[in-house]
């Protein structure tokens, strides 16, 4: 069986829905998925300067995760500079404020306030939810 | 924390009311301690604003979740400031059989 996603939360997703090099010569290259996790973590990382043990508590997943999401990101973008490949944001696993989800096992959807976890369905408690994208 | 359901009628076994502002009755369930009480709703038959006034008053009683089948525009707007969650159901039930399964999750 497939391991359920395990969604994260987001405080500010991305404002733009991609980057596409310019004044170069040649074939821009199949675009580079940029999640919205990914965008947070190097956020809150690079552009807040927080250390990886704050924004990691403040994504809510574990140092580890948190650092393999950085890294990621890291990857991501050497990647699109180097082979001048466009940016385009994605929503991932993500999940905000605004956000409703719905429970594969019930289908209740739900709204998901702050400090309410939405990984769990509102209704039923299963685990098995999807967002339902903005 | 409190769950409201919106019901048609004052007791377990009442159909569950699909319309949030404009229900008959609020099942309202405290899971600190399981209480369970009806409330009439008095903006059922309002002449505008029942939305509103609803949400006024789950923030009132100290709602944290209402389960319904629809919820109006300026009612989501409401609830979602206060922090309230809802739960949209689409299916017929009876209010017992979603208040077991809020009691079970
Ligand atoms: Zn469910």
């Amino acid at each position: 069986m497939a391991r359920p996603r395990r969604l994260r939360k987001i405080v500010a997703p991305p404002r733009f829905k991609g980057y596409r090099p310019h004044g170069h010569q040649g074939l821009t290259g199949k675009p580079v998925e940029l999640l919205y996790e990914e965008y947070e973590a190097l956020k809150l990382a690079d552009y807040d300067g927080l250390d990886h043990q704050a924004a990691s508590q403040l994504m809510g997943v574990s140092r580890p995760t948190f650092a393999r999401i950085y890294q990621s990101v890291r990857k991501k973008l050497a990647l699109a500079l180097v082979e001048t490949r466009p940016l385009v944001a994605v929503y991932g696993n993500a999940w905000m404020d605004k956000s409703w989800f719905v429970c594969n096992s019930c289908k209740a959807r739900y709204s998901v306030p702050e400090g309410v976890d939405g990984s769990r369905c509102a209704l039923c408690g299963s685990s098995s939810v999807e967002l339902i994208e903005p | 924390m409190k769950t409201v359901i919106t019901a048609a009628g004052n007791n377990l076994s009442a159909a569950f009311d699909k319309r949030f502002g404009r229900a008959a009755w609020f099942c309202v369930y405290d899971h600190a301690n399981g209480a369970l009480v009806f409330e009439k709703n008095d903006f059922a038959d309002a002449q505008g604003g029942a939305g509103t006034k609803v949400s006024e008053l789950m923030v009132e009683w100290g709602v944290g979740k209402v389960i319904s089948g629809d919820f109006g525009p300026k009612a989501k707007d409401l609830l979602d400031r206060f922090k309230v969650q809802m739960v949209v159901v689409e299916e017929d039930a009876t209010v017992e059989t979603l208040l077991e399964r809020i009691k079970k999750s």
